[in-house]
């Protein structure tokens, strides 16, 4: 097999972006998804809903310590308990493992010490799961309670312990980046106004409505089989493999129907090891489902954020320099840890074209639940603070905050200073249609006492440049299969958890071949039937499973049209195929006709699509993470009225207007707009993921607040198509830019109405309040910027 | 000790009799014992919504009810909104409006709208609101939902 050249590009020939389509699919809905109808049937299969012959249960023990040493596990009382098969310990599958490689350190369940309050430590396999549930309560395992670490000035602070012991430099910082682009200094002499200021972003949680699960079933060759409820299909296989000391060849792993994720489901988790293990070891079939409680532990959501923010502005408006600094509270594991770090600075520019930037980012461990990618992964914090900063600045000056941004916004074409590469902005186009939809200028100022509106504006990456493995691989691959009962079936590593992944696919190949969605079966994330996709995380699967699809369907179409062409004795180029058929003038052949000429002429239909991003923008060391071939835009509006007496606020409405490139489906993506708006909703009133030393005081739906109907405001999504040159027919992502903006246009909105800086979400009324008697938000000290020196021990 | 219970209900129109742990929920003898795994577990705690069944008409968290307590009872789940193969015209709605986005709240939320539309058929903003407060969604913002019912309610769009 010969590797290709490094750099190759794999994807379609054309993008089809500036294109009239022929096909009437694209850009057009009112008739659901493809696997909607599973849905709102029940007949959709999640792992929790299957069953195997002689299948076991597991239950796992959790820490209820913050940080401990396990001195010892006696699993006697439990063995003996009814219905209990076996019980397993962290030593039983010691190999460590990471969602980001080179920051391994996780493993199934805890060795020798605890990190968190309810991290996994041992795991009961019984015949039922109130067997297991009652089993596991009768291990007994003594600990040797350590001083936690629950704070980020904590995990600074030289003679606080260290959590990892086996990292390479003995810290309890995960990964500090700095970079310096242009000039910042020479940015604030030039600036006629310089504000510094503290923002806080408080931790939040996913809240999958399926917790997650795992089905693992022995194979009668040593192999396994493993459902398992993830966003992650192939990074999850790889872990596996490495974990058990299997071959990747050897795991079949299948994603069914999966109740959400939000990036909450993009590690590998306890479930899929412990269920895999206990199955290769008791060769039975044992099924691991988590109680929302667990759910809860899991976590892997926002990072507690710390920001430093200090920007210049000219009398102009323009921003001349950003100076960041953020710490990251991320829990006790690095999950995508090293990523974050980058993503809490490479984004700060975006969507302005700003010449001087400088960051410092940091995250550290604690003894908390980890920290991970949720919706927005990163990028939400400083587009937080930034967001406020703008308008506080534009307040100094004297200058119209939307004037403001209308002057500098980046165009096309161009390249950001530190080296991202802009294809497509529909960013102005989003500003006037969210300014004239809620009446903006009308209401800015004259809404009356304790009313306010506000507007923020957001730029998200359409997958990264670079995947999780530094190789040359495709991302995205899709086998397409046709045959002479006009039967269309896609084969895509993809992973739907609700965003509508299967329906974009069958959408991109309906539409090139002239028939209708519902006609295409998708077959996806199953790592014995499907091409490799890296997952559903950074927004990637529009862009480039889309493009792969594409790149199959334009072959297949190839093959019809050159078959059709010679039945119909025209040229291949005036065919053209929509409405379930092939086209030439008033001729028609139906598609099934068309099939059935095209395998007569071609043999077997088959065809494969395949796409690795383009290397573009410039290069520089550690430019890794922060590319993408393309990038959405959100510009949002939020109208808010505060109760002066109480401190509640209610959301009037939220406008919301995001470029998307092209719209392949149109309730899909106002559901995706929708759904950023309703959880950044969530996130800028009512939700925090909170802890009293080490301990979350929030692990239930009745606690963790999150916003029912009577919480959601209205939301009218608008979608601007700008026409990616690089998307599959000029489409971009959807499903997480919308929310950068959400909580900064409520902010703003905020202090509109109370007159103050809210910098500290979320919006309780308690906050509110403070603010509605002139009280402004409290910040702590600034923690180190530098990692504590330590003698290795 | 488990101690076991004879049990007989009335699940989607056909009577049914099975043992039933005690202690156990309705939730656990619909998936468990009866298969019908369109009824969803989100929280056990009846905090979410996702495990609502009708019992008798009225929309019930099957999570927190005992099993034992349902003897003689009527039960709907989502299989039987369409048990005659036709779709309950909020199914039909919530599909044409993508609805549904994971589809794991979506068959709670479903009988619902069912229940509200049996006693109501033509219900205001207000009382579609009450009959979804109990149900969590955490895709779509409700928007689609909220559309859907509207549509079902016959209100303008």
């Amino acid at each position: 097999m010969s590797t290709p050249a490094a750099g190759a590009v794999f994807g379609p020939e054309k993008t089809h972006a500036d294109e009239t389509l022929d096909g009437g699919v694209v850009g057009h809905g009112g008739k659901g998804k493809i696997d909607g109808m599973d849905r709102i049937t029940g007949r959709a299969m999640f792992v929790a809903d299957m069953q195997l012959p002689r299948m076991l249960h597991g239950k796992l023990l959790r820490s209820p310590h913050a940080h401990a040493t396990i001195c010892s596990i006696d699993t006697t009382a439990a063995l003996a308990a009814p219905g209990v098969v076996d019980v397993m310990v962290g030593t039983d599958l010691p190999t460590r493992h990471g969602a980001i490689p080179v920051a391994s350190d996780e493993t199934a369940l805890a060795i020798e010490k605890v990190r968190y309050i309810g991290e996994p430590v041992a795991c009961v396999v019984a015949t039922t799961e109130h067997q297991a549930r009652a089993a596991a309560q009768l291990i007994e395992v003594v600990y040797e309670p350590l001083e936690a670490v629950v704070t980020i000035d904590d995990a600074l602070d030289g003679d606080k312990p260290i959590i990892h012991h086996n990292a390479r430099k003995p810290s309890n910082v995960l990964r500090r980046v700095f970079q310096s682009h242009g000039d910042a200094d020479a940015g604030f002499a030039e600036a006629d106004a310089v504000l510094e200021e503290c923002y806080e972003y408080p931790a939040s949680t996913h809240v999958p409505l399926e917790p997650h699960a795992a089905l693992a079933q022995p194979l009668s060759d040593g192999g396994l089989k493993i459902w398992s409820s993830t966003q992650n299909p192939h990074y999850v296989h790889k872990t596996l493999a490495k974990v058990l000391g299997l071959r990747e060849a050897d795991i079949r792993l299948i994603k069914p129907a999966v109740g959400a994720g939000y990036g909450g489901k993009c590690d590998t988790f306890v479930t899929d090891l412990c269920a895999s293990h206990l199955a290769l070891r008791l060769q039975r079939p044992v099924k691991m489902t988590l109680e929302r409680e667990e759910v809860f532990y899991a976590h892997r959501g926002r990072h507690r954020t710390r920001m430093w923010l200090k920007m210049g502005m000219k009398k102009d408006g323009t921003i001349t320099a950003i100076d960041f600094k953020a710490w990251a509270d991320g829990g006790a594991y690095s999950s995508f840890g090293v990523v974050t770090a980058y993503y809490l600075g490479v984004f700060l520019g975006m969507p302005y074209e700003v010449e001087n930037i400088r960051f410092m980012s940091m995250r550290v461990y604690t003894n908390h639940p980890p920290c991970g990618p949720k919706r927005g992964h990163g990028a939400i914090q400083p587009r937080f603070a930034l967001e406020l900063h703008i308008d506080r600045l534009a307040h100094m000056l004297g200058l119209d905050p939307v004037d403001v941004r209308l002057m500098q916004l980046v165009k096309a074409g161009s390249q950001t200073v530190n080296g991202l590469q802009v294809t497509s902005v529909g960013l102005k186009e989003c500003i006037e249609r969210v300014v004239e939809a809620s009446d903006y200028r009308k209401k800015l100022g004259k809404l009356g006492p304790h009313r306010g509106i506000g507007l923020a504006c957001s730029a998200y990456m359409c997958g990264a440049l670079h995947g999780v493995y530094p190789d040359e691989l495709p991302h995205s691959g899709v086998q397409l299969q046709l045959d002479r009962s006009g039967r269309v079936t896609i084969f895509a590593g993809t992973a739907d958890v609700g965003q509508g992944s299967n329906h974009m696919l069958a959408a991109v190949v309906s539409e090139r071949l002239g028939i209708d969605p519902n006609q295409c079966t998708v077959i996806e994330g199953d790592t014995e039937l499907t091409p490799v996709d890296l997952g559903s995380y950074s927004s990637r699967v529009t862009f480039m499973a889309g493009n792969a699809a594409l790149d199959a369907a334009d072959k297949m179409r190839a093959l019809l049209f050159d078959a059709v062409a010679d039945h119909l004795q025209c040229d291949v180029e005036a065919l053209s195929a929509h409405d379930g058929a092939i086209h030439h003038g008033e001729e028609q052949v139906p598609f099934k006709e068309a099939c059935i000429l095209a395998e007569t002429k071609h043999g077997t239909l088959g065809r494969e699509g395949s796409y690795k991003p383009p290397r573009i923008g410039n290069r520089f060391r550690r430019q890794s993470v922060g590319p993408s071939p393309a990038y959405s835009f959100t510009a949002q509006v939020a109208e808010v009225t505060v109760d002066p007496e109480t401190g509640m606020t209610k959301i009037d409405k939220m406008w919301c207007a995001h470029d998307l490139g092209r719209v392949l489906h149109p309730e899909i993506a106002y559901g995706q707009v929708e759904g950023c708006v309703y959880m950044g909703v969530g996130e800028a009133m009512m939700e925090e993921q909170a802890y009293r030393d080490g301990m979350m005081t929030t692990p239930s739906l009745l606690e963790y607040r999150i916003p029912t109907v009577y919480d959601t405001p209205p939301i009218e999504a608008i979608l601007v198509e700008s026409r990616d040159p690089g998307g599959p027919f000029g489409a971009k992502e959807t499903g997480e830019g919308p929310q950068l903006s959400t909580v900064p246009a409520i902010g703003i909105a905020l202090h509109n109405a109370t007159g103050q800086w809210l910098t500290r979400p979320p919006y309780t009324p308690d906050k509110v309040l403070r603010a509605v008697q002139g009280k402004p938000t409290r910040h702590k000290k600034l923690p180190p910027e530098t990692v504590p020196r330590r003698r290795r021990d | 000790m488990v101690t076991m219970q004879k049990l007989s209900l009335n699940v989607n129109g056909e009577p049914v009799t099975c043992a039933v742990e005690s202690h156990g929920s309705l939730l656990e003898v619909l998936r468990e014992e009866l298969r019908l795994t369109g009824t969803k577990h989100g929280c056990d705690l009846g905090d979410c919504g996702a495990c609502t069944v009708l019992v008798d008409g009225r929309p019930t968290l099957s999570c927190i009810t005992l099993a034992g307590t349902c003897e003689q009872r009527e039960i709907t789940t989502v299989e039987g909104l369409s048990a005659d193969g036709e779709l309950h015209p909020i199914q039909d709605a919530l599909h044409r409006h993508v609805g549904a986005q994971c589809g794991y709240c979506t068959p709670g939320i479903a009988v619902r709208l069912a229940a509200l539309f049996d006693e109501t058929p033509a219900p205001d903003n207000a009382q579609i609101n009450d009959a979804l407060g109990a149900n969590i969604c955490r895709c779509t913002g409700y928007t689609k939902i909220l559309a859907a019912a509207r549509e079902v309610a016959g209100m303008d769009q």
